[in-house]
């Protein structure tokens, strides 16, 4: 087996593939198996994940345009200064924040909230819960349409029961006041389930007997949530915490579909495709997108280190 | 356990109004836009909201998505939606077979061999996935435009193979770790080449998983919108979540009923898929970190 050459391996490995026959005549070596099996997922990787980053690097040095067919020109750090020089960019990072702090609060809220209700045996929890859990899975395109129907100030189902109680109808995406909430509210609801699905995980494996004891001493339910629920479901919490941050903060469909990325929903993600596309702006657009890069591999750093360590108990 | 009767129906009474608000403010969008598709374009927009026995239900608005109504419809030419959706069908369908293919022989390859360096190629597998795609679509765009591979349903394909490749290695590199290894151990030692033990052995142990697994790259491929935007926006190889948000943007007269109806045709399969992963869940949408 050693001296098989890569060709030749190769070949026998395309040979495999195409006819699983041969598979019982081919006996690689445990190490030539890890390697073709490795191989073409790391070859995909790099060609489609990290060779684009590479070249895009490149471009944010450049003055550059999809659109023109000009060369790009060296221009040095001025796009990063461009960007990071521009009040606008800052004013879409602000707006950016304050979404990721309405929605992921109220997901954290919500989410810990209902499991600790759904918490106990009762007839039919286990399809309630399933049902909860469908938001989650659906398309946030799907997610915005429903919500623009709910919102239509005119004729719109939430106006209606709101001015059913007595109250003034609201421009749910036409105030720039409001837009934002509204949009966090979509976020909410679409991604509240998440919170619910591993909340729910991290209560059910809170063990019993903690309860028990608790109740011997006569503890209050304030003191049995304090000392043993949260300490206990803590850790999962912060995972999802973060990995809904991180989601978050990348948010393009809603304001896209839903407000068409007006000035009061503009986010990072919004305010970079408009900067890429219609603006043809690819030199500046790749500087900005580097500069997100970087803040978002620092807080991935953090995320993934938590998840290995949570993997490798 | 030392509460008085009273307390306890108190507590259960608030326990059960709570579920019940947020059973209505999870399920009522759901309920309203599948509602919504039964109504004709005079009925989504009136003032009073129609629930279900105010008004009568009628299949007009699918019958013009399939293109099965004569002559030019609200929903566009006929069969413009039937052509997305087999788009869609096409690219969500290729792109899993594919992801779960490569992934799941890496994964195995991650689970069983001695691999130098194997940590830090699990992270670097998992941090692609973390890369936000307005950050990659750029050079993306850019590397598609000059390969040729925009508006094509290989283009598109292919990057959702790569989309979920991580994920794929991460989910069946937990299920593996879960077959024990002297299973295949056993095998080999009645003969059988490291190979043949995992395609007679492991791998029918493993089938819940990649079932489970596949489903879940299924529904991120199904449901994406930024790549598939930016990338096929013409009708060859346009996706629905895609045409579904251009014909919601249009700002006047859009007919609700006409995309409510094309919105519950194409979540129908996600919600059946959804019960059938129902136990999965936790373990797909934290990539294998977190098992019941």
């Amino acid at each position: 087996m050693a001296d098989l050459t890569h060709s030749q391996a190769l070949a026998r490995e395309v040979a495999a593939e195409e006819r699983p026959a041969a598979v019982r005549t081919w006996n690689p070596s445990d190490g030539m198996l890890a390697f073709l099996f490795t191989l073409p997922t790391m070859a995909l990787l790099i060609a489609i994940g990290v060779f684009p980053l590479i070249w895009s690097l490149y471009l944010s040095f450049t003055r550059y345009s999809v659109a023109k067919n000009v060369a790009p020109v060296w221009i040095g750090l001025q796009n990063y200064q461009r960007v990071l020089g521009n009040e606008d960019i800052w004013a879409v990072f602000v707006t950016t924040a304050k979404y990721v702090v309405m929605a992921v609060g109220a997901e954290f809220l919500l989410g810990f909230g209902v499991a600790l209700l759904l918490n106990r045996a009762f007839p039919g929890r286990g399809l309630l819960t399933t049902l909860l859990l469908l938001p989650m899975m659906l398309s946030p395109v799907i997610a915005a349409s429903f919500w623009k129907l709910m919102y239509e100030p005119e004729w719109g189902a939430l106006n209606f029961y709101i001015k059913d109680l007595g109250f003034r109808p609201i421009e749910w995406l036409a105030n720039q006041k409001i837009s934002l909430i509204s949009l966090a509210i979509v976020d909410a609801w679409q991604w509240t389930p998440f919170m619910l699905l591993i909340s729910l995980a991290g209560l059910s494996a809170v063990p019993r007997y903690l309860y028990e004891a608790a109740e011997v001493d006569q503890a209050s339910g304030w003191f049995k949530f304090r000392h043993i629920t949260l300490p206990m479901v803590w850790p999962l919490l912060l995972i999802a915490l973060i990995f809904r941050t991180m989601d978050a903060v990348r948010v393009f469909e809603y304001p896209r579909i839903m407000t068409a990325d007006a000035e009061a929903t503009q986010t990072i993600a919004t305010r970079l495709y408009h900067y890429a596309f219609p603006e043809f702006n690819t030199g500046l657009s790749t500087a900005f997108a580097y500069i997100v890069l970087v803040m978002i591999i620092a807080m991935t750093n953090i995320y993934v280190r938590y998840l290995v360590r949570a993997t490798s108990r | 356990m030392y509460d008085s009767t009273s307390t306890r129906v108190l507590r259960g009474t608030l326990i059960g109004l709570g579920l019940l608000l947020a059973a209505l403010f999870f399920l009522f969008p759901i309920y309203w836009l599948v509602l919504a598709s039964f109504k004709t374009k005079a009925e989504v927009i009136s003032p009073t909201p129609l629930h279900l026995g105010m008004f009568t239900p009628h299949l007009d608005n699918f019958r013009d998505i399939f293109g099965l109504s004569s002559g030019q419809t609200e929903a566009g030419t006929p069969r413009e939606y039937l052509g997305r959706l087999i788009n869609s069908i096409i690219i969500a369908g290729g792109s899993t077979v594919a992801a779960v293919l490569l992934g799941t022989l890496t994964a195995w390859a991650m689970a069983r061999f001695r691999i130098p360096g194997k940590s830090d190629i699990m992270f670097y597998i998992l941090s692609t996935r973390m890369l936000p795609p307005v950050v990659i679509i750029i050079p993306v765009f850019l590397m598609y435009t000059r390969l040729g591979l925009t508006q094509s349903h290989f283009g598109l394909a292919l990057l959702y193979t790569t989309i979920n490749l991580p994920f794929v290695v991460w989910m069946m590199k937990g299920f593996f770790d879960e077959i024990p290894h002297e299973y295949e151990d056993a095998a080999m030692l009645d003969g059988y080449p490291r190979l043949q033990a995992f395609f007679k052995v492991t791998l029918p142990n493993a089938w819940p998983g990649i079932a489970a697994t596949a489903v879940f790259c299924l529904i991120v491929a199904w449901n994406e919108y930024t790549f598939a935007f930016i990338l096929n926006s013409d009708p060859v190889a346009q996706t629905v979540p895609s045409f579904i948000a251009s014909k919601s943007q249009t700002s006047a007269g859009i007919n609700w009923g006409v995309i409510a109806a094309m919105s519950t045709v194409f979540v129908l399969p996600v919600f059946i898929f959804t019960f059938l992963v129902r136990n999965h869940l936790l373990r797909g949408v934290t990539f294998g970190a977190v098992r019941r």
